[in-house]
């Protein structure tokens, strides 16, 4: 609340975040911007126009009109992109949905444990939270894979005769998924359920009613903020993620992330990773406004 | 650096937070060595005063002076005043000698222990020097506050509801001693409070403030006995409050109102012209029953340890407090008699 | 309900820790197989102390994730310092979009970004230019986490040390900061992690020879289930739930304190 004039100490400390940030943020996305909108050529850099600005303004004009919404028309036109991008927002968005389903009883569960144990608790949900991505998607692998120890229990139990195909499948993406972002789920949610008053419970129940409709009737909707939180935390990644789909996934999972890879690195299309990437941003950007507040109500983690 | 100890100075401050005016408008001169009370409920800006005092806010206009010196732009680190927070605002990484010493940079380290080791036993906590704020009781962390408030010898000590997180025991016995450490030291102290009893007993002066303006300022007795509007009368203690219609016959201070049940006399708040609408207030225990006064029945008397207290009905309804000795038992619920008051006793007010 | 909760906690936990320990197991197989169980053997924790590529990336990633640590803290604290004490200031939203921007900006696209730009200036990659993407997306995290902290954190006391003339730079150092120390070393932490778990980013910004242990990693699981990663997975699991429960049970003391 307080009012007093900005001082030269507190422009000195907004100065290093934002020129560091203006430079390999701000700028480096202002570029990308720029090369959806070129062409790709063989060439170093591999795109047109580039920028001669020793051209002076006849250089600027000509470099505005070779800037073209090409490779925004490639990726409306094209199926591949096209179910690339339903792909993601489908993956994303059932995953987000299991995530809910499946995080809001253990986010439940921490919140309802007993004080003395919950410090560990909570510890435990997030020591996988700390430990490598990449790690938990790769142990996924051993599981899955034919020869791996699902199908091992499963035919040990006779349930299948011959090893089941579940590595690289739409599913082994979807567990993937789950799996990975479990723990952002879940502690936004338990950050918001922990600070819950209890005597609104308690309340509830002397009113009679059930653990259950405590649960669904109170604990459940002061909650809500938290849900959103986390499955907008979830979702947000999810589009872009490409360590999952490419480790997990068959080469049919078509997911955005994957897709920019692979125009960057084996097509070297530039221009067209570029143009994936801002789709992949606008896509992201619908959740991050429509849920700004709960964003913040579940910024407590 | 001696010479006559510099008096504060408020000139017409105003703080606007948007559209609202939490401080507006006040004037205020302080006294070399008074303390001072700024009284009202929460919300009516003396808080804000007081950050406007220490430098936590900009006024929006006005001007604050100490002295020949013009306090207005300086920024807190600036300026010769000091604050005691509310919540004590102890530095919980630094013992109680660090903290007290904090504001005393810059004089060397043998001349810091010392101050430091003197203010400890103005506050009587000699040996706590090492100790952490943590472990202190409430009472004691009020003591650090104020030795480490006072450790650079401010001109000015603001103190933001210094009492206000102790017991109800503890205050009683801590506002003898605020007192005594303001005496000793001459400082000037202005205190915020929203409790009336502690501000009649600290301060020499009391400023009354409602909605963001000072309403009234005077000393305890005077706001007491002679307040300015029916707020400051209520803030200050019970009254009874009878509506009338201020008397045209005489001039001077002492005037007749008449109200609904015959006429009473008291002394005449300023401004107010004959034929006004007024309240006469009186304090309960200025009520004397016998045989002059307004016509009551006694509805019921309360037991109240060191007093009596009745409640009176008035014929058209409305009711009356009055206090007595514990001993006047002759007056039961249902007794008809008169309820009269001295002049000097009641007070006309604007209703 | 009780039970329900019960259940679902153990459940939950089974689903988050039963791959981790099935890898934990695998990487103390004498058998490279992972149908067959060789009978116990560390051989493949000495195999990963003989993988010199291996050791190599993990040397990368361990000095990416210092220098990153370190910057991202420097900027990520000063983030905090102005988003929640910087109440009003031209430009305000554009520094809390820049700050809280690449936490939500997906990983390819900041890759991607930083990489067309290092591109474009003509910026050799290197472990230097891990650095400056890592740090970049870490900014925002430990600003986060710092200013969360800040937001509980008692303005007068700040204020009680301007009253006793102390000029900004001093109340900072002596008060806000020390104050802030759990929130900026968990925040930095958070950066060091970030940063050693990164795959996406680095892949595009870093040069010949800064390869880090998750682009060599990666490379190898690409190929199938190996049985040095697996024990370097449970090293690296290891590290991090010493870390953690360490943690926990540090910030536990000091509240029995």
């Amino acid at each position: 609340m307080s009012s007093t004039p900005p001082s030269l100490f507190d422009r000195l400390i907004r100065l290093p975040p934002f020129l560091w940030l203006a430079a390999f943020f701000l700028l480096p996305f202002a570029i990308v911007l720029k090369i959806s909108l070129s062409e790709p050529a063989t060439a170093i850099p591999p795109y047109l126009p580039v920028l001669d600005w020793r051209g002076g303004l006849d250089g600027w004009s000509s470099f505005l009109e070779a800037l073209n919404l090409d490779n925004y028309a490639t990726l409306y036109a094209d199926p591949f992109y096209r179910d690339a991008a339903l792909g993601s927002l489908g993956y994303a968005a059932l995953a987000s949905l299991i995530l809910v389903a499946v995080g809001t009883p253990l986010a439940y569960a921490l919140a309802r444990a007993r004080s003395r144990w919950q410090p560990m608790l909570v510890a435990l949900v997030v020591v996988p939270f700390w430990t490598s991505f990449l790690i938990r998607v790769y142990a996924w692998i051993a599981i899955l894979k034919p020869e791996g120890l699902l199908n091992l229990v499963l035919m040990h139990l006779g349930l299948t005769a011959k090893p089941l195909h579940l590595l690289n499948t739409d599913a082994a993406v979807m567990i993937g998924l789950v799996y990975a972002y479990l723990p952002f789920m879940v502690l936004p949610l338990y950050a918001v359920m922990n600070r819950l008053d209890p005597t609104l419970r308690d309340a509830a129940a002397d009113l009679g009613a059930s653990p259950t409709r405590v649960f669904w009737s109170v604990t459940l909707p002061l909650s809500l903020p938290g849900i959103v939180a986390g499955a907008t935390l979830c979702f947000i990644p999810m589009v872009g993620e490409f360590i999952i789909p490419d480790l997990l996934g068959s080469s049919e999972t078509l997911m955005l992330g994957r897709v920019l890879w692979s125009e960057f690195f084996s097509n070297r299309d530039w221009p067209l990773a570029s143009a994936v990437a801002v789709l992949i941003l606008a896509i992201v950007i619908v959740p991050v406004v429509l849920f700004r507040d709960s964003l913040q109500a579940g910024e407590g983690r | 650096m001696s010479g006559p100890p510099p008096r504060l100075i408020l000139d017409g401050l105003t703080k606007s937070f948007g559209t609202h005016r939490a401080v507006d408008a006040v004037t205020l001169e302080l006294q070399p060595g008074e303390f001072f009370c700024l009284l009202g409920p929460s919300g009516c800006g003396k808080s804000t005063l007081l950050r406007l005092i220490a430098g936590f806010e900009r006024p929006t206009f006005g001007a604050i002076r100490l002295g020949d010196q013009d306090l207005t732009g300086l920024p807190p680190h600036r300026r010769p005043v000091n604050m005691m927070f509310q919540s004590y605002a102890l530095f919980p990484h630094m013992s109680v000698a660090k903290n007290i010493g904090y504001g005393l940079e810059g004089i060397g380290r043998a001349a810091t222990a010392e101050r430091v080791a003197d203010l400890l036993r103005l506050v009587r906590l000699d040996g706590f020097g090492a100790r952490r704020p943590d472990t202190l009781s409430g009472g004691q962390r009020q003591r650090v506050a104020l030795a480490r408030a006072l450790a650079r010898q401010p001109k000015l000590l603001l103190l933001d509801e210094p009492l206000g997180a102790l017991d109800r025991g503890l205050r009683e016995e801590t506002q003898g001693e605020l007192r005594a450490v303001q005496r000793r030291l001459g400082t000037a102290f202005v205190v915020v409070t929203h409790d009336p009893e502690e501000a009649m007993m600290l301060a020499d002066r009391i400023g009354v403030m409602e909605a963001g303006r000072l309403v009234q300022i005077g000393p305890p007795t005077e706001l007491y006995r002679r307040p300015a509007n029916r707020y400051v009368a209520g803030l200050l203690g019970d009254v009874n409050l009878i509506p009338g219609q201020l008397g045209s016959d005489e001039a001077g201070e002492v005037r007749t109102v008449a109200t609904a049940h015959g006429s009473v006399r008291g002394i005449v708040a300023p401004l107010l012209a004959a034929g006004a609408a007024v309240v006469v207030a009186v304090r309960p225990e200025d009520l004397v029953l016998g045989d002059a006064g307004l016509p009551v029945t006694v509805t019921e008397t309360t037991f109240l340890g060191d007093h009596l207290r009745r409640t009176l009905r008035l014929p058209d309804g409305s009711t009356l407090r009055a206090s007595g000795r514990p001993t006047d038992t002759d007056l039961q619920p249902g007794s008809e008699t008169r309820a009269g008051f001295a002049p000097e006793a009641a007070a006309i007010l604007p209703a | 309900m009780t039970w329900v909760t019960r259940g679902a906690m153990v459940a939950g936990l089974a689903f988050l820790y039963a791959p981790i320990l099935v890898l934990i197991g695998y990487s103390f197989n004498a058998s490279p197989l992972v149908t067959v169980w060789g009978g116990f053997s560390t051989q493949w924790y000495g195999a990963l102390l003989a993988d010199a590529p291996l050791l190599a990336s993990a040397w990368v990633s361990l000095k990416v994730a210092i220098l990153t640590s370190l910057i991202a803290t420097v900027l990520g604290t000063l983030a905090a310092l102005v988003l929640e004490r910087q109440r009003r200031f031209r430009g305000r939203a554009l520094f809390t979009g820049l700050v809280l921007g690449p936490m939500v900006m997906p990983e390819v696209m900041i890759g991607l970004s930083l990489l067309l730009m290092f591109i474009g200036i003509g910026l050799d990659r290197s472990l230097l230019t891990i650095v400056i993407a890592h740090a970049t997306f870490c900014t925002g995290f430990v600003a986060v986490v710092v200013a969360a902290r800040l937001r509980g954190l008692d303005r007068s006391l700040e204020e009680a040390a301007a009253d006793l003339g102390a000029p900004p730079m001093r109340v900072l150092t002596t008060i806000t900061l020390p104050l802030l120390a759990p929130a900026i070393v968990a925040g930095a932490l958070l950066a060091f992690t970030l940063s050693l778990d990164d795959l996406v980013i680095a892949s595009f910004v870093s040069g010949p020879g800064s390869t880090t242990l998750p682009m060599r990693l990666y490379s190898r699981v690409r190929l199938g289930v190996n049985p040095e990663i697996n024990a370097a997975s449970t090293l690296l699991v290891g590290l991090v739930s010493l870390a953690v429960l360490g943690a926990t049970w540090l910030t536990g003391r000091r509240h029995e304190a």
